[in-house]
């Protein structure tokens, strides 16, 4: 079997959903909300690499090296949060972040 | 403008209030009481020339102009100073009053220490008084209206640390506005009438009435004019006569105290004693009086009107009689006396017999003067003792005034045979009350058997007044001394003014043996106004009566009235006797009540109807209930209701309530957690792009 630009984007699809639902449905820790955005910039940068080879274009390529520098920087600065925020609250339980409500 | 005497009459008594009201600082009691004092002696002076003039010579009338006040669009108002025969009559009274009180209060207050304060008020009432009663428009009559309506406030006022006259004086004043909101209508309707606000009988400068004319002209007069109009409201329609008379005549009620409007003078009775007489006895009260007759003429023409004045004045005259039987205040008995022959005053003008009403107002001042500087004698002589149950016993300590105070009983009962002659008041009351029974208009008769009735209560509780103060055991006040506002022991003072007061000083304070009162006679400066006025009520009914009423009415009045012309002058023998018998009554029983059997007035004392007397009809206690009550109630109900539920409520409060409760239900979407906000974001990219996408938006590539 040909694997196809199809089942590229399924799986990309896949990701998509299950990295939106660790964001939403998640409500043990932080930690597993970046790891949930980063598997949705994955999903992205699948999307973008599949169409890349489809269209013989390498445009897209590029943009999802962009794609994971940013998504590299984003880590490290929200890793760098939860390490404050930890030194600060001592835990970092997603029912406890509601500091913002009114 | 044009300077006269006349016009220093009346200025003249404002200059020295201005003087010793703004100076007083710098000048001192002294001057200050000498110049209002010696500037309201000018004014005297100056006035008896013109009413002799008037009385006995040709009568000059003069109308000076002094400046126009306002004059605007049709609206002209002018200052000026009017002489005839009813300003002149006036000024004498106004300005002997005046003066005598004035000389009376050196005495009187000569412990107060605003003495200064108290004179130029007096002067600056005189000076309104005058301004007043030389009117010859509306406006110059509101002014002195208002302004001796000010003074009078003032006065009542004048011990400003006592609570009551505070109570008293707004009290005197509020009532008033409701009589000026009248008045103040009266004259409004007769400028939508009439274009002019000018006194009815002096349009033109002949004082033609009705139709007349003027350089050559055919001039409508204005009461012509007036009598042609009407007011229409819907099915209603009111001549204009009626209604401007009426309407003039609320305000008079309400400075005369006639009937309903009367409760603030009793009240008044607060202020210093020769305010009462000055103001609340002598002249203020009955400018009302004055003011209807001197639209006589108007009057004259509106037979309603003139029914509902003659009702109002019979009412209040034998209304008044009866609340006067039983206070024990003595300044309130003469206070109710006065609002009594204010009430006799008034159905005489009702019933036409203007000359009448103001031959009473003229011999009233003479001895209504007369009572309240005796009554203030008594209380100065008394430590400020005003109640009649802790006196007797007064004659012997002060027979000067038991003396005075004896001829003021007589001139306000009226004593005097017909045919004879008798005292100032026998003229002025008979006159009244038998051109009530000849009269034919509404009311009069209901007016004069009031009069009747009232003339025996007068007599009984003029007697009684008499009777407890000087006469029997002294009773004395168990509870009590000097309490009252200036507190006052002042034998070594009074020894020094007045050497009649020297073989009485023994009497002072210790309670003598014989059962006379420890009391001391007052000062030459009291006693000297009381023989003048009492002069006027022994003989000014004698003198004057020929002129009022008599023979030379005709010439003396001119045309300033209207005068009734000798169709009634053959009454009855018992109409002319009537009132000398029941006076004879009236007395009679005031010996068996108060001399003869002490313990009957005492038993009756108890009864309900006595209570009924006693508390002034209830009228305090109604008008309580009804006004005062119901007005709390109105201002509690737009306070609370109106201002507070509805306009608060709808308004600030209910404008932060609303967004309280909207900010409460968009909190409760604030949850805080992060995936929430998340969640709406996609939510809301998901709705965006569907959109897009199925309206076509952006469009595919």
């Amino acid at each position: 079997m040909e694997i196809s630009l199809f089942h590229y984007l399924i799986v990309a699809a896949a990701l998509f959903t299950i990295g939106v639902f660790g964001i939403f449905v998640n409500r043990k820790n932080v930690i597993i909300i970046l790891m949930s955005i980063e598997l949705v910039l994955l999903s992205v940068n699948i999307n973008l690499v599949a169409f890349s080879a489809y269209l013989q274009n390498l445009e897209g390529q590029i943009f999802a090296m962009i794609v994971l520098t940013v998504a590299a920087a984003e880590a490290a600065v929200g890793l760098a949060i939860l390490v404050t925020y930890f030194r600060n609250r001592g835990n970092i339980a997603v029912e406890d972040i509601n500091q913002m409500r009114g | 403008m044009q300077f006269s005497p006349e016009v220093l009459i009346v200025l003249g008594p404002l200059f020295a209030a201005v003087i010793a009201g703004l100076l007083q600082r710098y000048i001192g009691d002294k001057v200050a009481m000498t110049l209002t004092t010696a500037s309201v002696g000018l004014s005297l002076l100056l006035s008896w020339p013109i009413f002799i003039d008037f009385v006995w010579g040709e009568g000059h009338e003069q109308l000076i102009e002094l400046f126009t006040f306002i004059d605007v669009g049709g609206f002209t108002s002018t200052w000026s100073v009017r002489i005839d025969t009813m300003s002149a009559i006036m000024l004498v009274v106004v300005n002997t009053v005046s003066f005598l009180v004035h000389l009376y209060s050196w005495g009187y207050m000569s412990e107060d220490p605003h003495r200064a304060r108290f004179f130029s008020y007096l002067s600056f009432f005189t000076f309104a008084m005058l301004a007043l009663v030389t009117a010859n428009d509306f406006l110059q009559l509101f002014f002195g209206w208002e302004g001796v309506g000010v003074a009078s406030y003032l006065l009542i006022g004048f011990w400003y640390q006592k609570r009551s006259a505070n109570d008293a004086a707004i009290k005197a004043f509020v009532v008033n506005r409701i009589g000026d909101f009248g008045f103040a209508l009266g004259i409004m309707a007769c400028f939508f009438f009439l274009g002019t606000i000018k006194f009815f009988p002096s349009e033109v400068g002949d004082l033609a009435l009705f139709a007349g004319t003027v350089d050559g002209v055919e001039v409508a007069g204005q009461l012509e004019r007036l009598a042609n109009q009407a007011l229409v409201l819907g099915e209603l329609t009111l001549p204009a006569v009626e209604l401007v008379a009426f309407l003039l005549f609320i305000g008079a009620m309400g400075k005369s105290a006639q009937f309903f409007l009367h409760v603030w003078l009793p009240d008044a009775m607060e202020g210093p004693t020769p305010v009462s007489a000055l103001i609340h006895a002598a002249t203020m009260v009955t400018a009302g009086v004055f003011m209807v007759c001197r639209l006589g003429e108007l009057y004259h023409m509106a037979p309603l009107a003139s029914g509902f004045v003659t009702i109002v004045g019979g009412t209040t005259a034998l209304f008044a009689a009866t609340v006067g039987l039983a206070q024990n205040d003595i300044k309130r008995v003469v206070a109710y006396s006065t609002c009594s022959q204010l009430g006799y005053m008034f159905f005489a003008a009702g019933v036409g017999a203007y000359n009448a009403a103001m031959f009473h107002l003229f011999t009233h001042a003479f001895f209504k003067a007369l009572l309240f500087l005796g009554a203030g004698s008594v209380i100065h002589g008394m430590h400020h003792e005003q109640d009649m149950r802790y006196m007797g016993g007064v004659r012997k300590p002060m027979p000067i005034t038991w003396a005075m105070m004896l001829i003021g009983t007589f001139a306000l009962i009226g004593f005097g045979i017909p045919g004879l002659g008798g005292f100032a008041g026998f003229y002025s009351k008979d006159a009244i009350i038998e051109a009530a029974y000849g009269s034919h208009g509404i009311g009069a008769q209901f007016a004069f058997w009031c009069g009747v009735s009232a003339a025996l209560l007068t007599s009984f509780y003029s007697w009684r007044l008499a009777f407890m103060t000087f006469e029997g055991k002294f009773r004395g006040n168990p509870d009590h001394h000097d309490d009252h506002a200036h507190g006052h022991t002042q034998e070594g003072h009074e020894e020094a003014m007045s050497p009649a007061a020297h073989h009485d000083d023994h009497h002072a304070h210790a309670k003598p043996a014989d059962g006379s009162a420890p009391a001391h006679e007052s000062p030459w400066v009291m006693l000297i106004p009381l023989f003048v006025l009492a002069a006027g009520a022994i003989a000014a009914g004698a003198i004057f009566a020929p002129y009022f009423l008599g023979a030379h009415a005709e010439g003396f009045w001119g045309h300033t009235i209207p005068l009734a012309h000798g169709e009634h002058h053959d009454f009855p023998d018992w109409v002319i006797w009537a009132p000398l018998v029941v006076t004879v009554i009236g007395f009679v029983f005031a010996v068996l009540f108060y001399l003869w059997k002490p313990g009957a007035a005492k038993a009756m004392a108890k009864g309900p109807v006595w209570a009924f007397l006693y508390n002034k009809w209830y009228f305090d206690e109604i008008y309580n209930f009804i006004f005062v009550k119901g007005a709390r109630a109105i201002g509690d109900l737009f306070w609370k209701v109106g201002d507070q539920k509805i306009i608060d409520g709808l308004g600030p409060d209910g404008v932060t309530s609303a967004s309280r409760m909207l900010s409460r239900g968009l909190r409760r979407v604030q949850t805080g957690f992060v995936f929430h906000y998340s969640f709406v974001m996609l939510i809301a990219a998901v709705a965006f792009g569907a959109y897009a996408i199925f309206a076509g938006i952006g469009g595919a590539p």
